[in-house]
């Protein structure tokens, strides 16, 4: 619960979405929201430290069965982060695939109040949420994954927009998800065959291109006042030259009318998809003709997944990646296709700074980050733990924040980041408005959760703060690393949950979902499809498929209405 | 009399959830369709423990749920080193209590798995896992493999569901499009029904894997005339068969996880799915047993990281099975007290280890007396999950399906009985603290 009034006092602060930049003001709160005043108040001195909206993550993979199933495979990685249990906490394991227990306290010690869980496999849903109800102190919401499912490529083949959003409505209600997510349209439906696609390839059997499945769900996408556009991940995920596709699979979606003033495709993890080069040999740095496709575009927003070096494990709903990478290194690897939905691929990385590609992956995270002029356009994240764990952020932070330091990194890496990247010759760094930005401000503006409290201090907005123990004028990048990696308080809705860098408490969260609201003749229109589909060749019943109640003790309903026009 | 659907069967790793039953005066009186015998008669019902009861001069006296549960908790919070084992047999929900009350106790947590798929969770520790739904192999599988298993038997609807007779997208012929391939000692129903039955020596099932990973990496020519009992043209037959398929599923039972080289057996069989995936799509699968045998491994990875086995005696997990596993630690004396839950190590575990078992203070919570009953100090009847309580299990693809509540009951389910032992718990804690 929260602790009655609080009173953030004389903190320095940045919050970008109120145009606020480092201003020495309170902070007020009540209830577990931020208010006007506060009469009879617990204060927290923040005097002369930076004061920011509790972090807002765009895209992680945190919990459901692929993470899972990283866990199970990587004993090794569960043995790194062992911690006893405490009087607050339970015990906790891991480092790249943390347990649910330790994801929660680790976001929260670096002032991260929400994270979405970025790919839901529909039929394993109810996993996801078992996991997330499991996620102490953050908030939470998960995508599920809509793009290779059969009703879909059949809908996008046919041209019955109306009747594919219609399908949309039902998935993201059935699974009590957030938005739209795409992994490899068409690709993961090949990779039931192994094989892959594409962005214009037709996928086996069903005779549509990955191009078609993405523009159709954007289209359906925005027939509701959704808070989020379409999430891609597009097709050829980390192979060399892909970054011409990234520029097509950006194309396919322009001109598409988003519903409000938001991008209408949110392209993520974009460093995976900013390769030049024909083979490994000759990888480059693509990430400069990325930004500069950002910096004229308006209707794509990105986010880095930049790199963190050492070891990780990736996953992905990928399929054919996973086991591309996996026949690179021939270490563990573990696989799950989704009947008429998806697939999963799992196989560990070690990101090393010896190693030319991984070098120029490293990289090309920053520079987009630095050659995107608008940082409104972009989120920070490392996919995690795709290009390493999200405990690596404030890494990034100084990294962008200091020339100096990207300099010393570079100079200790492989001499390919002098030849076939750019990071060495940009000066930019970053300021605390813009690291606020692209780590709360845009992500939650992106979400559309801005409008349900989340990533701001206005008044009204959840009262969820992270004081970091450092001064603005900090220009040290240690120190500056230190202090985003724990912070001096996390309050999160009102309560203190983080005092000195310990987790001093540890409340549920909540699960934010959106309703997608369909005329009943549409959806009953739709459903006659759907339901032929589970009698004849999915593997659990119609009835039994929707996530129960049950699985969302502390429930966040956003509606998303049908548009009129 | 009320029709109930989509009932969900509480017995095996299938999860059938298409069950049609009938009920009466709260009662299951039918069961229309959907189910195997063995799980329709579950469905139907059979004798259940009556009450609470605890052990008084080797006898078991009945007596109420506050003093059975304050009992147990005693035990436990006596106890310095618990062991709390089985879980398959129950809902997410109440594996949950059960691992906060591990850590609450610095106890070892173990699972059902740890005897039986727990060589398949090794291996899966040691190179992952390639594989999908069951509803993949429905619609895609025109090559299905049983190794060391017979699920005729077993789980008696996982052909006619999933694998070899099922229809789907693109096996809409049913078995007649698609080709079964047996390997196992001895006839079984299941080798009855196969295209080719391989039938291989006891014990040499990772000669067999080696053999014909061997020729499906192009060197048939290490291959000697005869390994484990198989003629050479027949590892080329079925290694044929593998190439000339779109689509293979290998499923795999107790018959390789528990004999000769167990874990690496199911290393090797990983390593043939890898092999097979160079010239087809290839995916493999445990045949799990009990209905919530995966679950129990999800629920104590997310929440501990590890899957069975845990000590959580540091304040940590600590996981190192062959130390921490249930028949390990029962061997080497080294627990004082245990609480079973809905499982029967009575019946499964190696006589040595029971040995210990019966020495110490045993809690059993369970819907049914098994043997294990017979050495139980404290006897606790639950509900039964699926029947009398609902609640989240994981089939054997990892599929989480929710158990419907079909029948009222005064049992309490099992995660209400695990909560009220850890509150008793806490209470003598801090009493004790005072």
């Amino acid at each position: 619960m929260a602790d009655g009034e609080l009173l953030i006092r004389n903190g320095v602060v940045y919050d970008p979405i109120n145009g606020v930049n480092g201003e020495k003001k309170d902070i007020c709160i009540r209830d577990g929201k931020v208010v006007e005043s506060v009469t009879n108040p617990k204060v927290i001195d923040a005097e002369g430290r930076v004061v920011m909206p509790g972090g807002v993550d765009i895209h992680a993979h945190i919990a459901g069965g692929k993470v899972n199933a990283g866990r199970i495979m990587r004993p090794e990685d569960e043995r790194k982060g062992v911690e006893p249990k405490t009087k607050v906490c339970r015990a906790q394991s891991g480092y790249s695939v943390p347990n649910t227990f330790a994801t929660g306290y680790r976001y929260a010690r670096m002032g991260y109040t929400f994270v979405m869980e970025a790919a839901m496999p529909p039929l394993a849903a109810r996993h996801t949420h078992e996991e997330m109800v499991d996620i102490p102190i953050l908030d939470n919401a998960a995508m599920p994954l809509i793009d290779n499912n059969w009703m879909t490529m059949e809908y996008v083949k046919s041209g019955d927009t109306d009747l594919l959003a219609a399908y949309i409505a039902w998935m993201i209600k059935a699974t009590k998800g957030y938005g739209v997510k795409v992994v490899n349209p068409g690709g993961t439906e090949a990779w039931g065959w192994a094989k892959n696609c594409d962005l214009n390839d037709a996928v086996p059997y069903f005779d549509v291109t990955p191009a078609e499945i993405i523009k159709g769900l954007a289209e359906a996408t925005e027939k509701f006042e959704m808070p989020h556009s379409i999430h891609v991940h597009g097709n050829m995920l980390g192979h060399p030259g892909n970054y011409e596709m990234t520029k097509d699979t950006y194309d396919v979606v322009k001109g598409i009318k988003p519903y409000r003033d938001r991008p209408t495709m949110h392209a993520t993890h974009t460093q995976f998809h900013s390769y030049g080069g024909t083979t490994w040999g000759n990888f480059e740095s693509k990430a400069g003709a990325i930004a500069d496709y950002i910096n004229k575009n308006d209707h794509v927003s990105i986010d880095l997944g930049s790199v963190i070096l050492g070891d990780t494990t990736t996953m992905t709903a990928d399929g054919p990646m996973e086991y591309s990478l996996y026949q690179i290194t021939g270490r563990k690897w573990t696989n799950h296709d989704v009947e008429l939905e998806t697939g999963t691929g799992i196989t560990p990385f070690l990101y090393s700074g010896k190693v030319s590609v991984h070098t120029i992956q490293w990289a090309i995270g920053q520079e987009l980050a630095l050659l995107v002029k608008d940082p409104w356009k972009i989120a920070l994240t490392t996919d995690h733990p795709n290009a390493g764990p999200f405990i690596g952020y404030p890494i990034i932070i100084s990294h962008l924040m200091s020339k100096k330091r990207r300099d010393e990194s570079a100079e200790s890496m492989h001499k390919a980041i002098f030849d076939r990247a750019e990071l060495p010759s940009v000066d930019r760094e970053y300021d605390l408005n813009e690291i606020a930005i692209i780590t709360r401000g845009m992500a939650a503006k992106t979400l559309g959760l801005h409008e349900h409290g989340k990533g701001h201090l206005g008044v009204g907005a959840d009262a969820d703060v992270a004081i970091y123990d450092m001064s603005p004028e900090e220009k040290d990048a240690g120190k500056i690393q230190k202090a985003f990696l724990n912070t001096k308080y996390t309050i999160k809705a009102g309560e203190i949950v983080v005092k000195d860098g310990e987790v001093v408490a540890a409340p549920p969260g909540r699960t934010i979902f959106v309703t997608p609201e369909c005329d009943d003749k549409l959806m009953d229109e739709m459903l006659v499809t759907l339901k032929d589909k589970f009698a004849k060749y999915y593997s659990v019943t119609f009835n039994n498929y929707p996530v129960q109640d049950a699985y969302l003790p502390n429930p966040y309903e956003i509606k998303a209405p049908w548009r009129s026009s | 009399m009320v029709e109930v659907t989509d009932v969900v069967c509480s017995l095996c790793g299938c999860v059938c959830d298409d069950i049609v039953v009938e009920v009466e005066n709260n009662e299951i009186v039918k069961v229309k369709r959907g189910a195997c015998s063995v799980g329709k008669s579950k469905l139907l019902g059979h004798e259940r423990i009556k009450s609470p009861a605890i052990r008084e001069n080797g006898e078991l006296r009945e007596c109420s749920y506050d003093e059975a549960i304050k009992k147990a908790a005693e035990i436990l919070y006596k106890s310095r080193r618990p062991l709390l084992y089985g879980w398959s047999s129950t809902v997410c929900e109440a594996d949950k209590v059960g691992v906060e009350l591990t850590e609450d106790l610095g106890a070892v947590m173990d699972n059902t798995a740890s005897v039986c798929h727990g060589p398949s969770v090794l291996a899966i520790n040691d190179v992952g896992l390639p594989s999908c739904t069951l509803g993949e192999v429905k619609n895609r599988a025109d090559l299905v493999i049983y190794w060391g298993a017979n699920p005729s038997q077993a789980h008696a609807n996982h052909m006619k569901r999933y694998s070899y007779v099922s229809k789907g997208y693109w096996t809409a012929e049913g078995k007649k499009g698609k080709k079964m391939v047996v390997v196992d000692v001895r006839k079984t129903m299941t080798t009855k029904m196969a295209d080719v039955f391989v039938q291989i020596k006891q014990g040499y099932d990772y000669p067999v894997f080696s053999a014909l990973r061997a020729i499906l990496r192009g060197h048939e020519d290490v291959v000697p005339d005869e390994v484990g009992g198989v003629p050479k043209e027949q590892l080329l037959e079925v290694a044929n068969m593998v190439k000339e398929s779109k689509f293979m599923m290998t499923f795999f039972g107790m018959g390789v996880t528990h004999t000769g080289a167990r874990h690496n057996n199911i290393v090797n069989a990983i390593q043939f799915t890898r092999a097979a995936h160079l010239h087809t799509k290839a995916n493999i699968m445990p045949l799990r047993g009990h209905y919530n045998v995966a679950g129990i491994n999800q629920v104590c990875t997310w929440e501990t990281g590890f899957p069975f086995a845990i000590d959580m005696s540091r304040g940590y997990a600590w996981y190192n099975p062959g130390e921490q596993s249930a028949t390990d630690l029962l061997y080497r004396a080294d627990c004082d007290a245990a609480m079973i839950i809905a499982s029967d190590p009575g019946a499964h575990f190696p006589g040595e280890s029971l040995k210990h078992l019966a020495k110490i203070p045993v809690i059993q919570i369970d819907p049914y007396a098994n043997p294990t009953t017979e050495f139980a100090d404290v006897v606790i009847p639950a509900a039964v999950s699926g029947i009398e309580a609902e609640g989240n299990v994981y089939r054997m693809d990892n599929i989480p399906i929710r158990l419907r509540k079909i029948l009222d009951t005064d049992y309490l389910p099992d995660e209400e009985i695990l909560e009220r032992i850890l509150t008793e718990i806490r209470a003598m804690r801090e009493k004790e603290g005072e």
